[in-house]
């Protein structure tokens, strides 16, 4: 396609920058006294070094999985440090005032003025600054509410039997390879326990980042609503340029037991690498709900970084009359791979499951939807609807639809739909001859594109997705 | 107010416009006949700034701008504006939030602030009213599912919330039942002025009997071969374009 959309495909990534806040940081390398350190380091019991250790040996059995539609050298897994964290971890910030001013400028950067979002939108943040949570906003007043919302390091202390009982019970230790390993190193993440019947009173909100060059990134959150309570979590990301590929492999676990409903909202923004496609994060997630009877789990995301993305955030509907939904997009430029999807695992009777996917590709990028509806012996009445639409920017990228359906009951119900279409130079024309410019005129086109998803979005975070959506845009788009 | 002089057009290494010259007076209306694959739409796309349009030599002036280097988008904000023969559909884009990105761009241009939401939601309407467009339609995706005489009123609903100085109307008459081109021509008639001009590219009498032009031009060929005043329409109707044949030849 024309030249002029290439030429609006070539802006630089709006957060790279690199914050310099003195780091502890693990040389290279991973054996058997990382994995010591890392446990030692946050004085955990010893259950859940073995828990680890078990991990890491059944790690160092397993292989890469290579069927995913993505491209890359071979990871050294040994070039990659497993631990780091601020220095101003030992004294701790109590509040948002005495949070490292350069960490907060940073944010600013990145248009999230966090003490305003904090206050003015109600939204308690928890934020991960490299591996360590270092402020954490609003916990009274969820705790006044019976919620547990804290760094999963501080969980394994104060709640060791929530702990124990759920940790690795969605994403079992050796579910796969990237799960086995972060279950070896995972440095830090979220922890959030909504009690019986009780409404979370505000929206749950972290934001990653990734700062220490080599540092491999590997969050652990663990959602547990118990019975009809009802939680909204939001994931917000963005990373500061570097020329090597950071390896990022999360691991989200959700349980939803009986008639409880989680929302996780995600705004996916990691640094994707340069126009010529060096650098970028790699990021390999493993995000896995289950369903009790009549509970409900809503993945939304918004992808729009990382130079590949492998990430299939999951519902296993379990409970009877249970329900799951996947609301996607996942937006390619440059040289960015991305194959991202769900899976429905439909267990128990009359369960439903909505998968709307919206995949925008442009520069020389491939999008890959992947997505896996299954219908066990037991799914009486089961049913879903997926539907599955790319957009193509330019000629020289690729969406791929990778529909997985495996039904073994009878009487339930699967309905795919899929489209594609393209960003037209007719329509981009349209656009100019009424004075829009075509930065704009992308811009609009693809949120148009996108409609479906972002209402899914809460109100808090859908200003801030579609800022993310419109830096990616104007480096991406144009 | 336009100025082409000696204009020569090539489109994928075709020569399409081989010397076209004309001259557009502000208050003036100029309909542009011709037989199909003369060059009237590729005038319109190479004023207007479209992409692959490859002007090998000529001028264009526009309100003494060298138009051919301007891009697009700075056209359209001038004053510049076309009604495109085959309206194309943007899905998933409200009619209302193109029409408002569109003026507020013009706005800007002309130093003006962008609209207030509630505000423009009435001037839209109102306008959408006066083309006979009923608001649902300012919610749908542009052009999204609209039938052929729709598009072409969402076109000059364009036209009238955008005031252009100069409107170049490329066949918004064909396909059109003769209420829809009464809200073209009235459309059309309430936008005539002293500042204002238009070149109609028609290729029916029809539309001329509504909107009467002070000038009419064949183009055969990628070049005028004929003008002359509004009976030369007539003529045209009478005769066809094969009396031109020399000419067109
Ligand atoms: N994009 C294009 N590629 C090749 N030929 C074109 C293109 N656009 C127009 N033409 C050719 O240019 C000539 C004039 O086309 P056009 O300006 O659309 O004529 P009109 O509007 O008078 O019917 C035709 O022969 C047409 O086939
Ligand atoms: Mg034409």
């Amino acid at each position: 396609m024309p030249d002029q959309i290439n030429a609006y495909l070539d802006s630089d990534y709006e957060a790279g920058f690199v914050t310099d806040v003195e780091a502890d940081t693990l040389p290279p390398g991973l054996n058997e006294d990382v994995i010591r350190f890392i446990s030692s380091k946050k004085s955990e019991p010893e259950w859940l070094l073995e828990w680890r250790l078990k991990a890491w040996r059944d790690w160092l059995k397993m292989d890469e999985p290579r069927w995913a539609h993505v491209q890359h050298e071979p990871i050294d897994f040994n070039s990659i440090s497993y631990y780091s964290s601020p220095k101003s971890l030992e004294d701790r910030p109590k509040s948002l005032d005495e949070v490292d001013p350069e960490l907060l400028r940073t944010y600013e950067k990145l248009g999230i003025p966090l003490h305003e979002q904090a206050t003015l939108a109600g939204v308690a943040v928890d934020v991960v600054f490299d591996s360590v949570s270092v402020a954490t906003t609003f916990k009274d007043k969820l705790l006044e509410a019976g919620v547990l919302f804290c760094p999963i390091s501080e969980a394994v202390h104060l709640y060791p039997e929530l702990i124990q009982k759920y940790l690795g019970s969605v994403v079992p230790r050796r579910d796969n390879f990237y799960a086995a390993l972060n279950s070896a190193v995972f440095s830090d993440g979220s922890f959030v326990y909504i009690p019986k019947g009780v409404r979370c009173p505000m929206e749950l909100s972290t934001y990653f980042r990734i700062n220490e060059a080599n540092t491999g990134q590997f969050e652990r959150t663990l959602i547990i609503a118990d019975e009809d309570s009802h939680v909204s979590y939001l994931e917000g990301c963005t990373a500061p340029m570097r020329d090597e590929n950071q390896l990022h492999a999360a691991v989200v676990e959700l349980v939803a037991l009986k008639g409880a409903q989680i929302k996780y909202s995600t705004v996916q923004n990691w640094y994707p690498g340069d126009k010529n496609g060096m650098g970028g994060i790699y990021n390999f997630v493993t995000k896995r709900g289950v369903c009790h009877e009549r509970a409900k789990i809503s993945w939304t995301q918004v992808e729009t970084g990382s130079a590949i993305t492998w990430k299939y955030p999951s519902v296993i509907l379990r409970g009877d009359h249970s329900v799951g939904e996947f609301y996607s997009v996942a937006l390619t430029n440059n040289f960015q791979q991305a194959d991202t999807g769900t899976k429905m695992i439909h267990m128990g009777k009359n369960t439903r499951s909505t998968i709307i996917s919206k995949g925008i590709s442009a520069g020389k990028s491939q999008n890959a939807y992947r997505g896996l509806v299954r219908m066990n012996p037991r799914a009486e009445g089961a049913r879903n609807y997926t539907q599955c639409d790319s957009l193509l920017i330019g000629d020289r990228c690729g969406a791929h639809t990778f529909p997985y359906i495996e039904s073994k009951n009878a009487s339930a119900v699967v309905e795919h739909e899929a489209t594609t279409s393209k960003v037209s130079e007719d329509q981009l024309f349209l656009c100019q001859q009424r004075g829009i410019d075509p930065e704009k005129a992308v811009s609009m086109i693809v949120n148009g594109f996108c409609k479906e998803v972002f209402k899914e979005l809460p109100m808090e975070f859908a200003v801030e997705a579609g800022k993310l959506l419109e830096v990616s845009l104007e480096g991406a788009v144009g | 107010m336009l100025s082409i002089v000696d204009l020569h057009v090539r489109v994928e290494g075709k020569d399409i416009l081989n010397g076209l010259s004309l001259e557009v007076q502000a208050g003036e209306v100029h309909a542009i006949m011709g037989p199909n694959g003369s060059g009237k739409s590729t005038l319109g796309y190479v004023l207007s700034g479209r992409e692959g349009y490859e002007v090998v030599s000529g001028s264009a002036t526009f309100e003494g701008h060298n138009l051919f280097e301007l891009d697009a988008e700075t056209r359209a904000r001038a004053g510049l504006f076309l009604a495109f023969q085959y309206p194309v559909e943007i899905p998933g884009v409200s009619n209302m939030e193109f029409l408002k990105a569109s003026v507020d761009a013009v706005r800007e241009h002309q130093g003006l602030p962008p609209y207030d939401a509630v505000t423009f939601m009435k001037l839209a309407r109102q306008q959408s009213a006066s083309v006979s467009l009923p608001p649902e339609f300012l919610k749908r995706g542009v052009n999204e599912g609209f039938s052929g005489g729709e598009k072409k009123r969402n076109e000059i609903l364009q036209m009238m919330l955008l005031e252009p100085k100069l409107a170049i109307l490329d066949e918004t008459d064909s396909g059109l039942d003769i209420d829809a081109l009464q809200v073209v021509a009235e459309g059309v008639n309430a936008r005539r002025s002293d500042e204002n001009a238009f070149i109609l590219v028609t290729h029916y009498q029809r539309l001329l009997d509504y909107i009467v032009p002070d000038f009419v031009h064949v183009l055969a060929n990628g070049r005028i071969v004929k003008s002359g005043g509004k009976e030369l329409a007539l003529e045209l109707e009478e005769k066809g374009y094969a009396w031109l044949e020399p000419e067109v030849a």
